[in-house]
């Protein structure tokens, strides 16, 4: 009998191999005496130098398939390997006290840790970690306890674990790992992230599927509807082999349209972008014909870390971001932190309601040296290539000149420096809430552009968290109530001769494309992994025909009304 | 012996990047090098141990050599700290 679990679908596609359990082995470390000291010295030189080996092919793999960037880490952790303070101390403990290399090693690799989680600095503490993942390794061999690596792995499997690591992650080929599924985990986890990136079928967030009775049986996994089969059947896996070959096929007529400006069945172009978070992410964009990044989000370069980016390091990533995107429109969000996404290093103290709270441009225009360091590094990037800026969660007209002079008051002062700045860069806002939706006529007067995050504007207009399952109900993106505010948006951004666009899930949705597309709005910013279905969608829908269905669809009354009307009249593409 | 003064220019100070540079240049030398700063000295082919000093912008640090190749020692860990932008 095979078992079925749900999670949450992380990367889309189907994979069928035999389950691998990625197990984290509990190390148990007793100390011995020895007698031969030398062959003890040999023994802990041995399984020094296997740990260095993979290592070294760690980093390898992970510089070809991640990087330098990435793969640095790696060759942080092989110092550590040679590092004559660690392997001497351990040697002189196994020698002068004749006790078994695993413990001496266990005594001096905690004396590190402890010694670097004790010193002042956050950065420093963290390194602790690094020199437990390097020493965990080195014990291991010496107890002979085998440590599933995913750089082991031979043949073609599904790899099962609980969360798979940065470094787990680094080791995975594609060549073998055919998919894989996680107890943990949520659509932007770290795994969930690199299985989109890696295009290989995901499901995470399944509670339990390393608890199953899963070794060595076969597994299908569907990261299409966030699915997971165990012991599949032969119907099952013939059922699932032919939904895998008609999502390859269609995968296939997607990839055709890479190259294709985004044309609708009456020849009308819209532009479709992408949401990234790193400069990485512009590979993604480009395999996926991208015409341009919607959305970047840069809090990633102040997250994950214990003190602010220096203008330097923002500046390489906005510079390297432009120049890989070639000419083509980059719209950079400055500093959307705050409500969930907290930056523990800034202290700043807890909120009743972090969502109506103090955040993104608040705090901005608040801290001003935070913000005129970010808008110093994008001015100075703005030379190499086509460059917008945007502020998020305006709420006034205030905010937004506030925000505005402070950005042409920096543009000044580089200028006066003798720094080279564009002089046609856009300005323009995210429309998050919905008195600036309300607004919009007025704010299009002084913007050169609006971008509707849905996520938030959805959330702010019904009241309602969508992190809270009893009112997880209310999170309703196809309400009449939300495509009238997104309709005056696109209204008000036209009469004044701008733009509109869309950076929430929203944008990439089958659903929502047809009716956008008839609201007129001009650039759809999505996951770069959305953006060939829904290219492959635009050629069959005609703008003209859906703009004569808009007022139909905005007097219809629910949710569920706007969704069986699309449906029934409109082309959508099966995922 | 040979010796030399720096100051760290670099804003984040020495970091573990710039520090896995600077161990592995020390580690192609024969000679001792040692790594001074606030009255502590340490081994610069150790990264824990110069990580372990937490370096910061603007401070003042002294490299040392001693052994037979101990000039072409300090002249490759200045070439290290000028390109890695950490100071000089």
């Amino acid at each position: 009998m095979s078992k079925q679990l749900t999670g949450i679908g992380a990367s889309a596609g189907i994979a069928i191999a035999k389950a691998f359990v990625l197990e984290n082995p509990a190390l148990e470390i007793e100390e011995k005496a020895i007698n031969d000291v030398d062959a003890e010295i040999d023994r802990f030189n041995g399984a020094v130098s296997i740990a260095k080996e993979e290592l070294e092919a760690i980093k390898n793999h992970a510089n070809e398939q991640l990087g330098e960037d990435k793969a640095a880490i790696f060759a942080a952790h092989l110092l550590v390997l040679s590092d004559p303070e660690l392997l001497n101390a351990v040697k002189d403990k196994v020698t002068n006290e004749k006790v078994n290399a695993e413990s001496a090693m266990n005594e001096v690799s905690n004396m590190f840790i402890s010694m670097f989680e004790n010193m002042d600095n956050e950065y420093m503490k963290e390194r602790a970690a690094d020199i437990r993942d390097v020493s965990k390794r080195v014990l291991a061999h010496l107890l002979g306890v085998t440590f599933t690596t995913p750089a082991s792995i031979t043949e073609e499997v599904i790899v099962l674990a609980e969360d798979l690591t940065p470094s787990d992650t680094a080791q995975l080929n594609k060549q073998f790992v055919k998919g894989f599924a996680t107890d943990i985990g949520g659509r932007t986890s770290h795994s969930a992230i690199m299985a989109r990136s890696m295009e290989i079928p995901a499901v995470v967030g399944t509670k339990t599927v390393t608890s199953e009775d899963i070794e060595g049986k076969t597994v299908i996994i569907d990261g299409i509807d966030g699915k997971v089969i165990i012991g599949a059947s032969e119907e099952e896996v013939a059922s699932y082999t032919k939904k895998q070959e008609e999502f390859e096929t269609k995968k296939q007529e997607w990839a055709k349209l890479v190259n294709d400006p985004t044309t609708t069945k009456d020849g009308k172009h819209v532009e479709l972008a992408a949401n990234i978070g790193t400069p990485e992410d512009v590979k993604g964009v480009l395999e996926n014909g991208g015409e341009g990044v919607g959305l970047y989000r840069t809090e990633f370069l102040y997250m994950g870390r214990n003190e602010l980016p220096t203008e330097e390091e923002q500046f390489k990533a906005y510079k390297e971001v432009l120049e890989k995107m070639d000419g083509k429109p980059v719209v950079i969000r400055t500093l959307d932190i705050g409500g969930d996404k907290e930056l523990p290093y800034l202290n700043l103290p807890k909120e009743m309601n972090p969502f109506l709270g103090f955040r993104a441009i608040r705090l901005c225009l608040e801290e001003t040296e935070i913000f005129r360091t970010q808008l110093r590094a994008l001015l100075r990037a703005s030379v190499y290539g086509n460059l917008k800026v945007m502020f998020p969660m305006i709420a006034s007209v205030d905010e937004f000149r506030q925000a505005k002079a402070i950005l042409l008051d920096v543009k000044e002062e580089l200028t006066s420096e003798g720094v080279d700045v564009s002089d046609d860069m856009e300005i323009g806002m995210m429309v998050e809430i919905p008195a600036t939706a309300a607004m919009a006529d007025v704010f299009a007067k002084e913007v050169d552009f609006f971008s509707v995050g849905t996520n938030d504007l959805i959330q702010y207009t019904m009241a309602a968290d969508r992190m809270n399952e009893k009112v997880s109900y209310l999170y309703q993106p196809y309400n009449p109530a939300i495509l009238r505010l997104v309709k005056m948006v696109i209204d008000a951004a036209h009469k004044e001769g701008k733009w509109a666009g869309m950076c929430g899930e929203m944008a990439g949705d089958q659903v929502a494309i047809p009716i956008l597309l008839g609201l007129g709005l001009d650039e759809f910013s999505m996951s770069a992994t959305s953006i060939l279905p829904a290219r492959s969608q635009m050629t069959k829908l005609s703008k003209e025909e859906i703009s004569s269905h808009i007022d139909h669809i905005l007097s219809l009354a629910t949710n569920q009304e706007v969704i069986d009307y699309v449906q029934e009249h409109f082309a959508t593409e099966e995922l | 012996m040979a010796e030399k003064n720096f100051t760290v220019t670099s804003e984040s100070g020495i970091h573990a990047r710039p520090a896995t540079a600077l161990v592995n240049k020390a580690g192609q030398y024969s000679s001792d090098v040692t790594l001074e700063y606030n009255g502590k000295s340490v081994n610069l082919k150790s990264i824990m141990g110069v990580m372990s000093l937490g370096i910061q912008q603007n401070s003042e640090i002294t490299i040392k050599a001693e052994g037979s190749d101990a000039d072409e020692a300090i002249s490759g860990l200045t070439e290290v700290m000028e390109t890695e932008g950490l100071g000089n």
